[in-house]
């Protein structure tokens, strides 16, 4: 057997750090070498929402009215960013759940690596496919005749009320991908995903709804992020009388904020509770 | 306990799953570059087991140490010292071989020159140098078995637990992986093996802990419990249930125990000592008393036999089906 220069363990809380990142840079490089292996999923992923804008936007766009009579495609393209964030959800989901069933969790459980760096990869990894999905929907956007009329940095904050959306969402896909048996259960979340995307103001305002539903619709964690991405970038649609309606931007933090009070712990337990 | 001989000892380990008790009282020591198969039916606790012995599970009572560190409160350090074959092939799909093992290697926190050059070492001995880059997912179920193998040696771990290493595979990729474990245990690897098979645990183990209920019931050499088990089977199923007591006759010539009859599946079992003399005897008694059997066989005891030796009643899964 050949010798190998085992590494010492690491004894001080920094070079516990330091294994740490290392780790998640080394899981994080691997959901890379993912899209590089397999484009397509990576490509579909991509161009579903392009193929929703151009659907929305000139197949039943015509027949949209937007409350302050602004373009349809302006009004329409804040909604379909943040429900971007959301098909993140599956991608996720679907990753977490593969590795548990292939039995990939239990290797790096059973292996001395910070258990933290499992989570935190796939978190980073996910966040950069947001990032080039979003920049690739922005482009789409330029193309069909959205802009943003406020300054550049509106629309940075617009840009990062997105990417705190996902990043919110990222623990939602580790918790559920944890909670599910095989990656069948996948379909269920993408079947799921459109009430929510219908109940929201991503392609519909809430002031043409029946009341009752406009407010449920108003209530909704996605429309606080489409209103602040709306305000943010100058884009027809947004505010409204209701209280939630009038803090779209505060809403857009405080959502957020609240799936990841929620969902972090309970992911962080549902880990844990994988050696009960 | 605390000598250093063992590489594994477990004390009295107790886990339970809601009102189901998995491990009950389970003891077992392996010495420092041994082979130890333990061996069961399903739901006998033998992943339970090996779970805990790797860091994997929490259990309610006893203890274990593993490489001298104990499982509990040592985890990080057992970690360092294992590694682990799972009941799942654990590697990357989408990857490649090669990818695959740098990606393990970096993880346990190789230089990346170091888990490269481990990478290609490991992939030439376990003869997938030509398979390095073609993605695992299109690997036969030997050659993944073989892969997640080379994944668990980067480290050159002192205790290797292999969790029915090769359930689902055909005779080919058994063997594959027979080999390979074959050439681990050559390089004095100390390796705890689970199967329901008797014949892995007797061509890989030298010695076998036979586990039901959560609790090792007999453990000694593979010989050792051979004997104790009786060898080689002859079977005789005739035609007719009225031509039993005859058949029965003529196997009771040449058993070296009780012969048992069972009328439903109209067969007379019992075990033999010689095995070509017991088949002749047997097919020239029954000719001798006019009868024509269905079918005559000579075969191993089946665990099912092992069971109802050592417990003095069937396994489970037989009592369910009866």
């Amino acid at each position: 057997m050949t010798t190998t220069d085992t590494p010492a363990i690491p004894r001080t809380p920094l070079e516990r750090l330091h294994w740490a990142i290392l780790a998640t840079w080394t899981i994080t490089g691997r959901d890379l070498d993912h899209w590089v292996r397999q484009p397509a999923p990576v490509l579909v992923a991509l161009l579903f929402p392009v193929m929703l804008v151009l659907m929305f936007g000139y197949l039943f766009g015509g027949a949209m009215s937007v409350p302050d009579g602004g373009s349809y495609r302006e009004f329409l393209m804040p909604g379909m960013f943040a429900l971007t964030m959301v098909f993140g959800v599956e991608a996720t989901m679907l990753a977490v759940t593969t590795d548990a069933a292939r039995g990939v969790t239990d290797r790096f459980r059973s292996m001395p690596m910070a258990a933290s760096a499992v989570v935190a990869g796939r978190g980073t990894a996910d966040m950069l496919g947001s990032v080039v999905g979003l920049a690739v929907l922005l482009a789409c956007g330029l193309a069909v005749g959205w802009r943003w009329h406020g300054g550049a940095g509106d629309a940075l904050l617009a840009v990062g009320a997105l990417l705190l959306l996902r990043f919110a969402l990222v623990w939602v896909g580790i918790y559920l991908g944890l909670l599910a048996r095989n990656p069948e259960a996948v379909t269920a979340v993408q079947v799921l995903v459109w009430p929510l995307a219908f109940l929201s103001n991503a392609f519909v305002a809430p002031a043409t709804m029946p009341g009752w539903l406009g407010t449920v619709v108003e209530w909704n964690p996605l429309s606080a992020t489409v209103s602040a991405t709306r305000e943010l970038f100058g884009n027809p649609g947004w505010g409204g009388d209701s209280w939630v309606a009038q803090h779209a931007l505060l809403m857009a933090v405080v959502w957020p904020l609240v799936l990841l009070a929620v969902f972090l712990p309970l992911s962080v337990r549902r880990y844990r509770r994988l050696s009960r | 306990m605390t000598s250093t001989t063992w590489a594994v000892a477990a004390e009295g380990l107790r886990k339970r799953y809601g009102t189901t008790t998995a491990l009950d009282g389970f003891d077992l020591t392996v010495r420092e570059g041994t082979v130890c198969g333990l061996l069961g039916p399903n739901g006998a606790g033998k992943t339970t087991a090996v779970r805990i012995l790797t860091t994997l599970l929490r259990f309610d009572g006893g203890r274990a140490e593993v490489a001298g560190l104990d499982v509990a409160s040592q985890a990080a350090q057992v970690r360092h010292r294992i590694g682990l074959l799972g009941q799942h092939a654990a590697v990357d799909e989408v990857l490649g071989g090669r990818q695959n093992l740098v990606m393990f290697g970096r993880l346990y926190h190789l230089r990346a020159t170091t888990a490269r050059r481990r990478a290609d070492e490991l992939l030439e001995r376990f003869g997938l140098r030509d398979a390095a880059g073609r993605p695992a997912g299109q690997y036969s179920g030997g050659m993944r078995r073989r892969l997640d193998l080379a994944a668990s040696l980067l480290l050159a771990p002192r205790v290797l637990f292999l969790d029915e290493p090769t359930t689902g595979l055909d005779p080919r990729g058994r063997n594959e992986v027979w080999e390979a474990v074959r050439g681990l245990v050559a390089g004095g690897t100390t390796v705890l093996l689970t199967t329901q098979y008797l014949d892995e645990a007797d061509q890989l183990a030298d010695r076998i802990s036979v586990i039901d209920h959560g609790r090792v019931i007999a453990e000694g050499s593979p010989e050792q419990l051979k004997s104790r088990l009786g060898g080689d089977r002859i079977d005789v199923v005739v035609r007719d249930a009225g031509e039993l007591p005859a058949a029965a006759a003529a196997v009771a010539r040449v058993a070296v125990a009780t012969t048992e009859v069972d009328r439903d599946t109209r067969r007379v079992s019992a075990p033999v000592g010689d095995r070509v003399a017991a088949l002749t005897e047997v097919v020239r008694a029954l000719d001798d008393a006019g009868l024509a059997a269905e079918d005559i066989a000579l075969r191993r005891p089946t665990l099912d036999e092992v069971f109802l030796r050592l417990t003095g009643r069937p396994t489970d899964e037989e009592a369910t089906a009866a």
